[in-house]
């Protein structure tokens, strides 16, 4: 058999229990090899606090595109949707993990047991009153433009939030934002195309674009306050206070949908995150439970 | 100035030119004269093969939004990613015949051709993202690594990269498995499940036996195909009866016993009357799977047309 034939061959012999022999299997730490010391004068369960608030609305997002498998209108766009998911779920992992590393496992590491690592403790076994994300991530997916839509003011949003984290002075933070940066700026651009596109492609997809807008909009109203949490790091130089994204966010998004033809709906009046505060709509529920209900059902198990 | 005259080839001379390229084991490339039925059958083993990558989508898919940590959801998602790359490489290589991605969708759809059967059973657990990584996938490296060299130039170069991710995602799933046979009771059992309902499908992936495979003759002949079903099927058991004791399972074959003689394993008697049922669309999954295609096309098509009239308007 000529040796390009023997790659099933040889899978029981590579496997040696250790190492990185396939993508994402090596390896059960995403933090490992990062000093997870926290910085001085900083607050650790504040800071914990804060990575739960931005990796919850990565994952929560990253569930709603992932929805999205399988059904995209077209392969280009099953293959750009998975990008954005899998860009997203990897940062969620990295804000949990250092999250877990600020002692606020709380319940869920009561619930999962010592085999289950502390990402997945927060991400399987917190309640839904436990979760931190803005309701502008657990909104339900809708079509196709809402679902670009969404993604174009979530993007806009978190990109102009982790470009400043980059200055974190928690360096976990910031090289996660580092990471976050380019990862974000294509979120936006593939989401900004489609809201050019279906603005202005035909009268029926120019419908549904301006239905999607008029549905966002109302949720960025919680995007822009501050939770105390926030402002402490804030003080602290380790967070970015969101209000002063607002105008970058407002900037972009409006000019992105004049030109797709649209009109830009009055900004929502700013109040406080009820996401943030662990209150959430009907719709985060029947997303956590598919989520979590496989790993709950097996708290003893390795996977 | 008139222009040089250039004698065409005839019929005959261009039928020979193509016969000594594959007797010399060279590439057929897409402006090359071919025969039509040469065409044609590649169009139908490319498209089927298309297919069943996007359709192969659809029973791992099903576990992405429930997969048990964020690890395995990563791994997960950029496997069915890869497997909408690999369609898309599939169908390019296909328009290179002459054939529209939009027309061979629309005739899976409408059930004029075929993809691998073994996507219409059903994912009952988590296991079976490990079985069909490391079965499934495992059978089709088998059965594609050596259309890596064959004899159409773009399908053989688009196997090369398909392969690379197949044997990749096989280790992803044998690593899955093997995790979980470390795991609990429960998980074991649940790994032994899925090997007991995968086994028999998997071997049905290489298609007839040799004594009833029509076009395999001809694809023999022209180097499209390599190898018999039958001697893909045989290698394949033979690579996956190590795996499965280093795994700690039982395949459910009780005939299934070494052959001293030949070194080879000898095996039961697969069911080929479940093979014509669900290849003749009465599978236990057949109906959904091309229900959710449909789906995406028709309630999505609206996305499609604004891209369309987008372009044209913009067009410069």
């Amino acid at each position: 058999m000529a040796h390009e034939e023997t790659v099933y061959d040889a899978l029981d012999h590579a496997h040696g229990g250790e190492g990185q022999w396939a993508f994402g299997t090596g390896f059960d730490d995403p933090l490992a090899g990062v000093d997870t010391t926290i910085p001085d004068g900083v607050d650790a369960a504040d800071l914990g606090a804060y990575c739960l608030m931005l990796g919850d609305d990565a994952l929560v997002l990253c569930q709603r595109l992932t929805e999205w498998a399988t059904r995209a209108p077209e392969l280009e766009e099953e293959v750009a949707i998975a990008n954005c998911g899998l860009d997203l779920l990897g940062q969620a992992r990295l804000l949990l993990a250092r999250a877990g590393t600020c002692c606020v496992l709380g319940r869920s590491r009561e619930h999962a047991t010592d085999s289950i690592p502390d990402e997945d403790a927060l991400a399987y076994f917190r309640d839904v009153d436990e979760f931190a994300n803005h309701h502008l991530a657990e909104a339900d997916g809708g079509d196709f433009a809402q679902t670009m839509v969404r993604l174009l003011v979530a993007s806009t949003h978190r990109l102009a939030l982790v470009a400043k984290l980059r200055e974190s002075r928690d360096p976990v933070v910031s090289a996660i934002a580092a990471k976050g940066v380019p990862e974000l700026t294509y979120h936006r651009d593939h989401a900004a195309r489609w809201v050019l596109r279906l603005g202005d492609g035909t009268p029926e997809s120019h419908r549904r674009a301006q239905v999607a807008v008029d549905a966002v909009w109302p949720l960025t109203a919680d995007l822009f306050t501050a939770t105390d949490v926030e402002l402490r790091l804030v003080a602290q130089g380790v967070a970015v206070d969101p209000a002063d994204t607002r105008d970058e966010v407002r900037d972009v998004l409006t000019m992105v949908v004049e030109r797709a033809t649209l009109t830009v709906p009055a900004w929502p009046a700013d109040r406080p995150s009820p996401g943030r505060a662990g209150e959430h709509t009907d719709e985060l529920a029947p997303l956590l439970a598919t989520l979590q209900g496989l790993a709950r059902e097996h708290p003893a198990a390795t996977w | 100035m008139s222009a040089p005259t250039v004698a065409r080839p005839t019929e005959d001379e261009l039928q020979a030119q193509f016969d000594a390229t594959i007797a010399a084991d060279h590439r057929i490339e897409p402006r090359d004269w071919m025969p039509e039925a040469y065409r044609k059958g590649l169009v139908r083993q490319i498209a089927q093969h298309a297919h069943s990558e996007i359709i192969g989508m659809q029973p791992e898919g099903d576990w992405l939004l429930a997969a048990p940590s964020l690890r395995r959801k990563a791994v997960l998602l950029a496997k069915v990613q890869d497997e909408a790359g690999h369609g898309m490489y599939l169908y390019s290589a296909a328009e290179t015949l002459g054939a529209d991605r939009a027309d061979l969708t629309d005739k899976l759809i409408e059930g004029r051709q075929k993809y691998s059967s073994i996507f219409n059973y059903p994912t009952l657990t988590y296991a079976d993202c490990g079985v069909i990584g490391w079965l499934v996938d495992g059978a089709a490296i088998c059965n594609q690594v050596p259309l890596c060299r064959s004899s159409y130039g773009p399908y053989a170069r688009a196997m090369i990269r398909v392969c690379k991710e197949e044997s990749f995602h096989q280790r992803q799933g044998y690593e899955l498995l093997m995790t979980m046979m470390r795991g609990t009771a429960e998980q074991r059992a649940m790994v032994q499940d899925a090997v007991d309902r995968w086994w028999w499908p998997s071997l049905m992936m290489f298609g007839p036996p040799d004594d009833d495979s029509p076009n395999s003759a001809q694809s023999m002949a022209w180097g499209v195909k390599r190898h018999s079903n039958d001697e893909l099927r045989q290698r394949y058991v033979d690579m996956s009866v190590p795996q499965a004791e280093a795994l700690g399972v039982t395949l459910p074959d009780p005939e299934l016993a070494l052959d001293e003689a030949t070194g080879r394993y000898r095996f039961g008697a697969i069911d080929w009357a479940e093979f014509k049922q669900v290849i003749s669309g009465n599978g236990p999954c057949n109906e959904e799977r091309i229900t959710r295609r449909r789906a995406a096309r028709d309630d999505n098509a609206w996305v499609t047309e604004a891209a369309t009239a987008y372009a044209d308007k913009h067009a410069s």
